[in-house]
Order: C-alpha cells, then sequence, then structure tokens
C-alpha cells in the first residue's frame, strides 16, 4: 500500500520485480525504465538510484571478552529517485549500521556506497549537504525550543537568517507544532519531539531522509499521525525517504519498495505486495491445545496433498495451501482421527512475516524483534 | 574559514542558551569559587608569614587570588565533555556529524562557551577579592593577564576533557579521568602554596604544570615588581599549548567515528 503519487507501485509485473538474492537481479528490468522517466537526476550521478549500495562490510571490534561483531556482512540495496524504501529486519539485523554508512556517520571495512550522486567515503561532505538524518533517539536539545532547535539546524546547512526564520516557521506549521513552537522541548511529548526530528531532518530540502526507527517508543496514536505525514512528506519534498523499521506493518504500509534484512544482508527485495505474491498459497495456522503433539499433529498434516512447507513451533503447527480456506475442514478431520485436540484454526493471506520466514528461515517474532 | 566561525558561533550561541535558562546551575557556578577563595583565604590566613613565603608584603587573600581563579578554570574545564557525552547519549551528536556543521566548529562552540563561563568566573573572583580586602599593587596590566591566563587554561582544559569525552564514549571514565588530575594538578602547583617551600621534585614537577603556568601568569602581571622572564614564557606556552590541544581535540572525532 503506498500513499505515494510519484512512486512505481503499479509495476506492469510485479512477480519479476522482487529479488532473493543481491546476486540474482531480474534479467529484464522494468523497473530501470521507470525510474529514469520520473525525475532528472541529482548533481550529474553516473548512477540511477538515489541510493546505491554494494557489498557493504562493516565489522566492530571485540571488546573485552566480546567476539568482534560482522553487522553488515556484504549488504546491497537501490533506491529510486522518490520512493519511500523500507529496510525492514529484527534488532541487530544491521538496519541501523547501514544507517550510519550511508550518512557518513561511520566508514564501511568494504563495499561501496553513493547518496545522491556522491560516494559516501570520498565525498562525504556533499552526501552531508544532501540528507537529513532522524535517528533513533531524540535530537533536539531539551533547552532550547522547537523553533530555536529547527534556525539552529538551518542555519549549519547554510541558510541565512531570514529563509532559516522563514522554512522553520513552514515546517513547524506542518508538523503541527506551531502552537508549541516557543516551549522549551523537554515539555513536549514523545510524539512532538518526533515530529520535531523529522521536520529538523527536512530543514535543508534533503534529496534523501533517513528515518531509523521512526515511531518506536511512540504510542498507537502519535504512530498513526506520523505515518500520515511521512507518507505526504516524501511527496510534497520530493525527497527519496529511507526508512529503518522492525515493525512488518510500519514496512507494508509506508514502504513503495523494501529489502528484508537478516544477518547483515538483504535476503529480500521488492514491492510488499510483489514480495508476498512472490509466496505460494494461502497460510494455515494451528493451534494445539496440547504442545507436546506438535510433531504428531505436523507429521499427520504432511500427509494432506493439499498442504505444504508445515513447520512446528511451540503449540503452532503452520502450513501453506493453494485451496484457500476449503482446506481448514479437511485438516480438522484429520488431526481429529487422529486424536490431536486443536484450540483454533485460521487461514490468512501470506504477510511480510511469511516472506521473512521464508528468506530468513525463521519467524519474525522468534528472532525477538 | 568564514563557514567555520559562522558555525562555531551558532554553537557557542546554542550552549549560552541553556546555560542562563539554568538560573541554579548559574549561581552555584558563580558561588563555589568564592567558597574556595574565602575558605582557603580564611585557612591559610597565616602562612605568609612562614620564612620564606614569597608574599613580598602581600596578604594572603592577594596572593591566594591567582591560584583560586586558575583551579576555578581547571575545574570547571575539567567537566566540558560532559556536554558531548549528553549528545551522544540522545541523537544530538549523530545528527550533527551528519549535517554540514565543521566538526571544529564544534569544538570551538563548546571551548568559546567555557571560555566564557571562565571570563564571568574570573570577574566574580576578582570582584570577591576587591570586596574582601585585597588590593593588588599593578591591576593593569595584571587583571588583564588574570583574564588571559584563565581563559587560555581553560581552553586546554576543556579540548582535553572533550577529546577524553569523544575516546572514551562514558560518563564515568571521564568524570574519573577529570578527578584523578584535577586535583593532583592544583596541589602540584603555586596555587594555594608558595612551592619554594615544598621539596624539590614538587618544584619540578610545578614547573611542567599548565595550572602553575596561569598562576605565574596571573600573579606576577598583579605583583609590584613583576618576574617578567618568569611570565612570558609560561604566557607563550600556555597558548601553544591551547592551540595545540584544540587542534589534537578535534582529530579526536575522526577515532570517535571510527569506533561507532
Amino acid at each position: 500500500m503506498t500513499h505515494h503519487p510519484a512512486a512505481p507501485h503499479a509495476a506492469p509485473n510485479p512477480a519479476s520485480t522482487p529479488t532473493s538474492t543481491p546476486t540474482s537481479t531480474p534479467t529484464s528490468t522494468p523497473t530501470s525504465t521507470l525510474g529514469a522517466a520520473r525525475r532528472p537526476k541529482r548533481g550529474g550521478a553516473a548512477s540511477e538510484w538515489t541510493i546505491d549500495a554494494t557489498d557493504l562490510v562493516k565489522t566492530y571490534p571485540a571488546g573485552r571478552g566480546k567476539e568482534p561483531v560482522r553487522a553488515l556482512d556484504g549488504l546491497s540495496l537501490q533506491v529510486r529517485p522518490g520512493e519511500v524504501f523500507g529496510l525492514l529486519g529484527p534488532n541487530g539485523a544491521g538496519k541501523s549500521t547501514t544507517v550510519r554508512l550511508l550518512t557518513t556517520l561511520s566508514r564501511p571495512d568494504s563495499g561501496r556506497a553513493t547518496v545522491a550522486g556522491h560516494d559516501v567515503l570520498r565525498d562525504p561532505g556533499a552526501v552531508r549537504h544532501a540528507i537529513g538524518l532522524v535517528s533513533q533517539r531524540p535530537s533536539s536539545a531539551p533547552l532550547m525550543t522547537g523553533r530555536e532547535s529547527l534556525e539552529l539546524a538551518a542555519r549549519v546547512q547554510g541558510l541565512d537568517r531570514a529563509t532559516a526564520r522563514r522554512r522553520s516557521g513552514e515546517l513547524l506549521e506542518r508538523f503541527g507544532l506551531a502552537p508549541a513552537a516557543d516551549r522549551l522541548t523537554r515539555t513536549y511529548s514523545g510524539g512532538m519531539n518526533r515530529r520535531l526530528d523529522v521536520a529538523i531532518g527536512l530543514v535543508n530540502r534533503p534529496a534523501v531522509l533517513f528515518l531509523d526507527e521512526p515511531t518506536t517508543g511512540l504510542d498507537p496514536e502519535a504512530r498513526a499521525q506520523l505515518w500520515a505525514e511521512i507518507a505526504r512528506m516524501a511527496s510534497v519534498e520530493e525527497t527519496t525517504v529511507l526508512l529503518t523499521t522492525h515493525y512488518l506493518d510500519e514496512a507494508d504500509h509506508l514502504s513503495d519498495r523494501l529489502a528484508i534484512v537478516d544477518r547483515g544482508r538483504v535476503v529480500a527485495q521488492g514491492t510488499p505486495d510483489a514480495l508476498k505474491s512472490e509466496l505460494r498459497g494461502d497460510r494455515l495456522v494451528v493451534e494445539l491445545v496440547d504442545p507436546t503433539s506438535g510433531a504428531a499433529a505436523a507429521e499427520r498434516l504432511s500427509r494432506l496433498p493439499s498442504l505444504f512447507d508445515i513447520v512446528t513451533e511451540g503449540r503452532q503447527v503452520r502450513g501453506r495451501t493453494d485451496q484457500g480456506a476449503g482446506v481448514l475442514p479437511v485438516a480438522l478431520a484429520e488431526l481429529e482421527r487422529w486424536g490431536v485436540a486443536v484450540a483454533s484454526a485460521t487461514v490468512a493471506r501470506p504477510s511480510l512475516d511469511d516472506v521473512y520466514l521464508r528468506h530468513a528461515g525463521r519467524t519474525f517474532e522468534e528472532v525477538g524483534s | 574559514m568564514t563557514t567555520l566561525a559562522v558555525h562555531s558561533a551558532l554553537l557557542t550561541r546554542r550552549s549560552v542558551t541553556a546555560l542562563v535558562r539554568q538560573p541554579a546551575f548559574v549561581l552555584i557556578t558563580l558561588v563555589q569559587p568564592a567558597i574556595w577563595l574565602l575558605l582557603f583565604g580564611a585557612l591559610f590566613e597565616t602562612v605568609v608569614q612562614i620564612p620564606g613565603f614569597g608574599a613580598d608584603g602581600r596578604s594572603y587573600l592577594e596572593y591566594l587570588t591567582p591560584g583560586v581563579v586558575a583551579m576555578t578554570a581547571l575545574f570547571s574545564a575539567a567537566w566540558a565533555g560532559t556536554v558531548y557525552i549528553e549528545d551522544m547519549g540522545v541523537g544530538v551528536m549523530d545528527r550533527m556529524l551528519a549535517s554540514p556543521v565543521r566538526r571544529g566548529a564544534m569544538m570551538n562552540g563548546t571551548i568559546a562557551y567555557q571560555s566564557l563561563t571562565a571570563f564571568v568566573q574570573t570577574a566574580v573572583i576578582i570582584g570577591i577579592a576587591y570586596a574582601a580586602g585585597a588590593r593588588f599593587d599593578r591591576p593593569f596590566p595584571g587583571i588583564v593577564l588574570t583574564f588571559a591566563a584563565a581563559v587560555l587554561l581553560t581552553v586546554v582544559f576543556a579540548a582535553l576533557s572533550n577529546a577524553v569525552a569523544l575516546l572514551t564514549r562514558d560518563q564515568n571514565a571521564l568524570i574519573g579521568i577529570s578527578q584523578l588530575l584535577s586535583l593532583p594538578l592544583a596541589f602540584l602547583s603555586s596555587a594555594i602554596m608558595d612551592v619554594r617551600l615544598a621539596p624539590a621534585w614538587l618544584q619540578t614537577v610545578a614547573t611542567y604544570n599548565p595550572l602553575d603556568w596561569a598562576v605565574v601568569v596571573s600573579r606576577e602581571g598583579l605583583a609590584a615588581a613583576p618576574d617578567w622572564a618568569a611570565m612570558w614564557p609560561r604566557l607563550g606556552a600556555l597558548a601553544a599549548l591551547a592551540v595545540a590541544m584544540s587542534w589534537l581535540a578535534t582529530k579526536a572525532f575522526a577515532a570517535y567515528q571510527r569506533s561507532v
């Protein structure tokens, strides 16, 4: 689902868009024709991508009694101009490290990346002029007002005083902060602070805005409000957005395209719909009364020709089916015949969680997000 | 260069604005040196009578004032790095480093702010000393040199504190190192006591102690018969060290970015 009018969400053949591994890009490129027609390139970029990262590797040195951590293990991703690109993965998958490298906060051990046409290693200064960063943690000083924070950020980006003032007023208005503009930010709610952070990230009209876990810690209402703002912003500001999240629904809701990150690599990339339709069939979930009967239940269900990809997880047995809800009575009858007590059973359309399971080999909840 | 100046000014103003919005903190900053001056002044009042103490006809309060100025500058500056640690704890440091802000400006901003604080504290100490009856033989250029010494000493130790903050990224480590350094430096100097009455090794150490340089610059500047040959080299060394420390501390940003 997309809210971005400029984005190519209706690819002619969605099934060919996702790539299962970084190396197996689709043979034809329906993507490149779409991407090229949309917007002139910035700054004489050599690449048609707004973000183009190849084989990024980053290892953090060992601490006392700690193994070195290979945070990124050959991560590659390509982001088109004007799209909202989601980076989805559990904590520790390498999302934030990717953002740190692309925003010049940290340097990769190997690999290369360009952002808005500038190489992050050779020309970090140009990258910094072209980007806005909203990091995971609040980034406005508690003893400054919202307006002061914005104006300072604008001045530092090279705007003159009058322009900085105008731009700050505009952003305060748009993010619903105008009534609180002259209060100290320490009196702001979590949602207000987050909106101010996003406004600060946009103050220089960046070509690329990085949003690192923007809604973590927000209550549902503030989260919905920020979602609406992010969706609107990408079109109003003509900004490319790279968003990291460990919320499946957030990635699904906001991203034009997304990459699933697991153990420092991109394991799947494409539009949410394409990734989901790549999976054959619907998902059956059976919840058992007795957790020890899982293996027996899986064994019985695997004999049914209409079910495949059966996995057991605690008291849950999951499988996939081409027969939609029609599989339910058959499965329940089979289990009853063998005396396996069932607490509940559902059939659902594939979700991003299924996509994740398919590519990372475990469910999203399992890794503990 | 102009970008550096503009950014430095903007960031200095940010710190000053934050300071004046904490009136309690401002009050503490100003009361603390007064306590040093009056307590030490009363406790050691009679040391000037010890044979060999180079009071040269001054009261102990007059002798002590340059010492308290330097100690106050050192103790305040040693905390400078805590601002960076706070900024690292939230997203401020990341956002700054991912923006076109010059690293030099980030360093200058905090150092300029600390220097302003030191300037005000020095003014308060001199004011209190006068109020308590101190009379200096050569207020000019003595007081100007006192301000210069306090600011340069502040630059040296604020830069050092910032560098330690960037390298350790840890509040406890920074406080530990600051405390380990501050008190010994204060007592290995002529701030409160004439080192000529101390063991020879201590006199030698004091010769290399930047805090002692600041004390000597101020005390000689205020004296009736200044020992210029002792004063100028120390003022020069302080200035050189201030430039070198600021430059080195700015380099510490690179080390910080490599480690995160």
